[in-house]
Formats: C-alpha cells, sequence, structure tokens
C-alpha cells in the first residue's frame, strides 16, 4: 500500500511536467491545427539554458535557502525568455511561411525543426549527458509502514505546487484577458477573426511563445528532478505530452493537465508494477488506444466530420 | 519606401532589419554557441567553458544570411509579386515525354554505374545506400503519395525484414531468396496488423499513431533479449550469395568458379545489382499497380475519402492493401539491409529513417516515382557529402566532430527545401486516368487540404 502511494506521488510530479509540455502541443494544435513536432526540443533547450544559467549564477545544493530561491526564480525568468525565443523564431521561420501550404508541408519542417535542434544541441553542448546535483534537496517522511516509507521530497512539492499556479494563471490568460479571446477567436474561425481586426500574425506567435516559455519551465523542473539531461530528452517526453494533450482533448488547457498527469501515472506504475524497461510501450499504446477509441480526448469537444 | 529610386533600394532599413535578426540570434545562441558545459571528472560535475568568439561568428554569420537575403531573395516593396510559375526543373520533369527518356537514361547509367574507372569501393556503398532509399521511398509513396495516409513509422517494416532475415538465416539456415517473400510477407502481415487499428485515423493523427507504433517495435527490438539480442543486435547473419555460390577464396567460390581473380569487390558489385533489381522491380510493380482499379482506389482515397466511399470503393481494403503492399517493399529492402551488413540492431531504425524516408518521398513530390529518385540522390548523397567536410577541423579546433553537422545541416536542409518548394522537386501530378488526353495538373491548381 505505502509502495502505491510512493508511486503515485512520484505519478503526480512525473505528470505535471507532462501536462505542461502538453500545453504547448495543445494551444498550438487548437490555434493552427498543427503538429508542432520541435515542441520536444523546445522542451530540451529550456532544459539546457536552464542548466548552464545554474552553472553561470553558481547555484548548488549549499547556497542558502532565500539566495537559491531568488536565483531559481531568475534561472526560471531566463530560460523562458529564451525559449520564447526560440518559440518565436520556429513560428517566424519555418511555420508562417507555410500556413495556407498542404497539410504535411508544415509537419516536414517541423520534424526538420526537431532534428535541427537535437543536432544543434549536440553538436554545441556535446553529446555526453549532463548530471547536476540535486539543489533541492530533502523533504517529509509521510507514511511509515512496516516495510516501506513513503516520502515526498521538497523538490516533488514544488513541481506540484508550481505547475498547479501556472496552470491557474494560464487558464485565466485564455478565459479572461484580451489575448485569451484573440487566441479563441482565431481557433475557432481565423479568417473571421481576421476580418474582425484580429492581428492573427501576433496572436499566433504569442501562443508559441507562451507554449515554448511552460517548455521550458518543464525542462527547468525537469533538471532539478532528474538531475541529468541530455540533447535526445526532448523526443520520448515530446511524444508522450503530445499523448497527454490528445488523451485530454486537443485544445482543452484542463485536458492537457488532466492528460499528463494521467500519462505520468501509468508511466510510473507500469514501470513500478511490471517492467520499467517497457514503461514507453506503455505511454505510446496509451496514444493508439485514445486515438482510436475516444479521438475527441477526455474533455475535447467532438469532431463533427462536414462534406 | 516606394518613394525610394526602384533602381537603388534603400539599404538602410534592410540593415535595420538584419540588426533584429542578429540580436535575436545573439540571444538564441548565447547560452547554446557561447557557453558550453563541460563535465569536469569531479564531483562538482560540470564546469563552463566560454566561446565568445565561436557566438561572434554565429552572429556574423546570420547577420550576413539576412542581408543576403534582403539583398537577393525578399520581395521589394512597390514589387508584384510574381505569379508562381512552375520552375524550370518541375517543368522538365513534369513533362510526361522527358520523363520518359530521363528514367530508362538513369536505368542505363546505374547499370553500367559499377564499371565506371571512379566507383571505389566507397561510391559503390554510396550507390547502394542511394538505391536502398530509392526503393524505401518507392514503397512509401503507396502509402503517402498515392494512398494519402500518412506514415512516420515506416521504418518498423524496414526492421520487421532486417530481423526476418537475420532470424530466419541464423536460426533455420535458410538463404536470402528463400526469405526474400518470407520477409516482404512478415512486413506486409505487419502492415495489415498495424494498419487495421488506425483505419478511422488520419491526417496529423495517423501521424503520431504510427510514429508511436514505430517507437513502439523499436523499444520492443531493444528490450526483447533473448529474440532480437537487444542493443547488441543480432550479428554474423548469413551474406548472399550468388545462386549458391558464396563469395569467397574456396574453390567452390564464386571467382573461382568462373575463372575470375578473387576480389572483394565482386560481393560489393553483386549486391549493388542486387539492389538495384529490387529497386526495378519495385518500381515496375507500383508503376504497374497505379494503372489497375487498386492503384485508382488509392489516389481517390487520398483526394477525397468521403466522396470515395459514396461512390463504393471499399476504403478499408483499400487503405489495408496501400499498408500492406507498402510494407511488403519496405520488408524487402529491410532484408537486404540484413543481408548487406551482415548484422542488424535496433539502433539502425530509429525515427530519423522514417523521417528521412518520409522527407524523401515529400521532396519528390508526392506521388512522382521519378522525384523519389531525385530526391533522395540529393538527401542521402548530399549529406554523404557533408561527411567530408574535415576541413572544418582546421578552423574549429581538433575535438570538432563534423559529422554531428551532418545531421544538423540535413534538419536545416528539410526545412530549407520544404520552404523553396512546398510540394517537392517535381510537383507537377499526372492523372492516371484522364479522358481523351493527358493534361498535366500543375501543383498550383491542386486543393489537397488533406494530409
Amino acid at each position: 500500500m505505502n509502495y502505491f502511494i510512493q508511486q503515485l506521488i512520484n505519478g503526480l510530479t512525473l505528470g505535471s511536467i507532462y501536462g505542461l509540455i502538453a500545453i504547448g502541443y495543445t494551444m498550438v494544435y487548437g490555434i493552427i491545427g498543427m503538429i508542432n513536432f520541435a515542441h520536444g526540443d523546445v522542451f530540451m533547450v529550456g532544459a539546457f539554458v536552464s542548466l548552464i544559467t545554474v552553472i553561470v549564477f553558481g547555484i548548488t545544493g549549499t547556497t542558502s535557502i532565500a539566495l537559491g530561491i531568488g536565483a531559481l526564480i531568475l534561472v526560471a525568468a531566463i530560460s523562458m525568455i529564451i525559449a520564447g525565443i526560440y518559440g518565436w523564431t520556429i513560428e517566424r521561420l519555418a511555420y508562417r511561411p507555410l500556413r495556407g501550404s498542404f497539410r504535411l508541408a508544415p509537419l516536414i519542417t517541423a520534424i526538420g525543426v526537431s532534428i535541427f535542434l537535437q543536432n544543434f544541441v549536440q553538436a554545441t553542448q556535446g553529446a555526453r549527458v549532463k548530471p547536476l546535483n540535486a539543489i533541492i534537496s530533502g523533504g517529509f517522511t509521510i507514511l511509515e509502514g512496516n516495510d516501506f516509507v513513503v516520502r515526498i521530497t521538497y523538490m516533488q512539492i514544488l513541481i506540484v505546487v508550481l505547475t498547479f499556479l501556472l496552470m491557474s494563471g494560464f487558464t485565466y490568460l485564455i478565459s479572461k484577458t484580451p489575448l485569451g479571446r484573440a487566441q479563441r477567436a482565431c481557433e475557432q474561425d481565423m479568417k473571421m477573426a481576421m476580418l474582425l481586426g484580429i492581428d492573427v500574425n501576433t496572436t499566433i506567435s504569442t501562443t508559441f511563445v507562451i507554449g515554448a516559455a511552460l517548455a521550458a519551465v518543464a525542462g527547468l523542473m525537469y533538471l532539478l528532478y532528474y538531475g541529468v539531461i541530455d540533447f535526445y530528452i526532448g523526443f520520448s517526453a515530446g511524444i508522450k505530452a503530445f499523448t497527454a494533450a490528445v488523451l485530454g482533448g486537443v485544445g482543452s488547457l484542463p485536458g492537457a493537465m488532466l492528460g499528463g498527469l494521467v500519462i505520468g501515472l501509468i508511466e510510473v506504475f507500469f514501470a513500478a508494477y511490471f517492467s520499467s524497461e517497457y514503461k514507453d510501450v506503455a505511454a505510446f499504446s496509451m496514444l493508439i488506444v485514445v486515438l482510436i477509441f475516444m479521438p475527441q480526448g477526455l474533455l475535447g469537444r467532438p469532431e463533427i466530420e462536414k462534406v | 519606401m516606394s518613394l525610394h529610386d526602384q533602381t537603388s533600394p534603400s539599404l538602410l532599413p534592410m540593415i535595420k532589419r538584419s540588426v533584429i535578426a542578429t540580436i535575436i540570434a545573439f540571444f538564441l545562441f548565447l547560452p547554446t554557441l557561447g557557453l558550453k558545459t563541460t563535465a569536469s571528472g569531479g564531483v562538482d560535475g560540470l564546469f563552463l567553458t566560454y566561446r565568445w568568439l565561436l557566438l561572434g561568428i554565429g552572429c556574423g554569420f546570420i547577420f550576413v544570411i539576412r542581408m543576403a537575403y534582403e539583398l537577393f531573395w525578399a520581395p521589394k516593396d512597390g514589387d508584384q509579386k510574381p505569379a508562381k510559375t512552375q520552375s524550370a526543373l518541375a517543368k522538365t520533369l513534369g513533362s510526361a515525354k522527358i520523363a520518359k527518356s530521363v528514367g530508362p537514361l538513369l536505368l542505363a547509367f546505374a547499370i553500367v554505374f559499377p564499371f565506371l574507372p571512379f566507383s571505389d569501393r566507397y561510391i559503390l556503398d554510396l550507390g547502394i545506400l542511394i538505391i536502398t532509399y530509392v526503393m524505401l521511398g518507392w514503397g512509401l509513396q503507396i502509402v503517402v503519395g498515392l494512398a494519402g495516409l500518412l506514415d512516420l513509422g515506416y521504418v518498423a517494416f524496414y526492421a520487421v525484414g532486417a530481423y526476418s532475415y537475420a532470424l530466419l538465416s541464423i536460426h533455420f539456415g535458410f538463404g536470402f531468396w528463400m526469405c526474400l517473400p518470407l520477409a516482404g510477407l512478415l512486413a506486409a502481415t505487419w502492415g495489415i496488423v498495424l494498419g487495421f487499428p488506425v483505419l478511422r485515423l488520419r491526417g496529423d493523427y495517423l501521424a503520431i499513431v504510427t510514429l508511436a507504433f514505430g517507437e513502439i517495435i523499436r523499444v520492443i527490438l531493444l528490450n526483447w533479449r533473448g529474440f532480437t539480442g537487444g542493443s547488441n543486435g543480432l550479428s554474423s547473419i548469413p551474406r548472399p550469395s550468388f545462386f549458391g555460390l558464396p563469395f569467397n577464396q574456396e574453390p567452390g567460390g564464386f571467382a573461382a568458379t568462373f575463372g575470375l581473380e578473387y576480389s572483394s569487390m565482386q560481393r560489393i558489385v553483386f549486391l549493388y545489382f542486387l539492389i538495384l533489381a529490387l529497386a526495378v522491380f519495385t518500381f515496375f510493380v507500383t508503376a504497374r499497380l497505379r494503372r489497375l482499379p487498386i492503384g485508382r482506389a488509392w489516389e481517390a482515397l487520398r483526394e477525397d475519402e468521403i466522396a470515395c466511399r459514396s461512390l463504393g470503393i471499399n476504403t478499408v481494403n483499400t487503405k489495408l492493401s496501400a499498408f500492406a503492399i507498402g510494407a511488403m517493399f519496405g520488408g524487402f529492402a529491410g532484408s537486404f539491409f540484413a543481408a548487406k551488413q551482415a548484422f542488424v540492431s535496433p539502433e539502425s531504425f530509429n525515427f530519423m529513417e522514417s523521417a528521412t524516408i518520409l522527407a524523401i518521398v515529400v521532396l519528390g513530390g508526392m506521388s512522382s516515382q521519378l522525384g523519389v529518385v531525385f530526391s533522395a540522390i540529393a538527401m542521402v548523397g548530399g549529406v554523404e557529402l557533408l561527411r567530408q567536410l574535415q576541413f572544418l577541423k582546421v578552423i574549429f579546433g581538433n575535438d570538432f566532430d563534423p559529422s554531428q553537422l551532418r545531421l544538423l545541416l540535413f534538419g536545416l536542409a528539410m526545412v530549407l527545401m520544404m520552404l523553396w518548394r512546398p510540394r517537392g522537386l517535381v510537383s507537377t501530378r499526372m492523372p492516371t486516368v484522364f479522358l481523351k488526353d493527358k493534361k498535366t495538373v500543375s501543383a498550383a491548381m491542386i486543393s489537397q487540404g488533406r494530409g
């Protein structure tokens, strides 16, 4: 039982990270109807920028708490900004010229961008894995059973709380602000939105920037949680986050979060009870099962096919 | 801005835009190019090296590119956007008459290729690689180009073919010619097995599910150690023989039987002709299939699935046959790959391969068989050329590895070629069914909406 609770906590943490990445997918898919294949790699770039900034600031586990928290917020801000610029540039250079072209074209450029980013980071930062000593360590023991001790680390609390805060902020942004209104308008009918005076290009760019910034936060959390990154983490994390977005219902923000949590839990429980080698198979199978039996996702609207 | 003299476009805004681009590039490159994390080997983990020079070079490079873009390619203010005309290449390759003569010429060149004076082992290996990709491209073209089903996991069938040959020949001692049809059959079966669940999906969703399938197969190959050898792969796979004559120095070998002097090149040349024959076989089968009712059903399915169904075409059978036949050619190619390498491991069947094959098909113009040949030469041959970038070591120092740059430029080329010609190199579509006379439909006039 205790083992189960421990896995539940681990799964929620991992799911939060997936959920944050999934927002980028779901927003972009909602607004321009393309899979931003490079999004997973933006997450990876975010993790690398965070790593580099952490080292530049010299943050270690021994830094005093107040200073450490301030510096980490700064790290998060910097990697959000830089990942945001990456997101903006990718959209501007690789996707915007192909808007209105046939469906496959932006998908191919997205794959191209993904390959480019992976190899760019590999070439500039090296192919080896990058370890980082734990910065936030320690935690509580919440349950002490006869054979297994359930622990929740400060890092896990931070991840879940931060994700919750970002999600609330973002939901507010989408539902209450003019930017969110413009985004929803573009999502529903881009041509009509344009006719009504919404700057569609800016709105789409902003969507990419926001998605990339959230992915960068996810990257930072991944870095701090696992303490090791390499240039390849974006690929599988990207597919899993996309699965989360589809599972939750494409275009739905709470859905992306819910989907992220479900995928995180599935992965962790599968690894804990069956086989850790095949945990990716479990996550990918989930994607297939969801798409086949529930293509509209948990919280999405069913798509009506018109002739 | 239109007040300026037409002949001298004002430089100032151009420089301004270029500077902005450079500033953006500076922020993009600052953490990745300017700073490098290096493992110190000690307990403190990582330390930083600063590479201001490299950062400067990167930014300067962006500035130059952007200026060049402004000066030469950007649409000038006040210009009428020129109506997009077909490029000369597309016109040439698109017209039926020339296409008819280019094909046989290419084939003739491919046949004499091994006997040309410059064809050493390296060039022949490259030729084999390119033809393998041409064959894979033709196979995938059935699924993506003809039936319009976007498949990102095609490499799974390649893997099935390769492992079928490897396992059958290691455990049962089957020869290449016996394994080839079996590998094709197994791959086709997998095509149906994987195709069946995704019948209802289309477009991007289909793409992501096939990608997931490809990854699942790779993960299984990687972890099912007892059967597939795990990450070590399977080695010492028997090499194919010339109708029972092995390529070795033994008295019963190929060279001795024909009274030739033994040379390791004989096997390479044989492999070259083997893959050429397989590719030509693929070409003829797909070219014939296009004219059969099934091929027309594929094309109808690509254009409009609902209309297709309303006209009484069985879309289930049509889709499954496309998956199966496409997979079968992937299986043939995989079987050849295993025979050539005498070694298979899951690393050869990662997503990059699928992406490469898909890029070849899309850049080739989706449904042009000739286009696949040209884009395979461009993608595989071009990438191979980048291996020759050793001179860059002089500039960047010895720990610089040009082969990393190879894939980086590959990704970049994928983006640029897509931006340059979104519909591929040969972007005309020849309707297979026509009334009275054949009219070439220009790509610009086709409104292909669904992926």
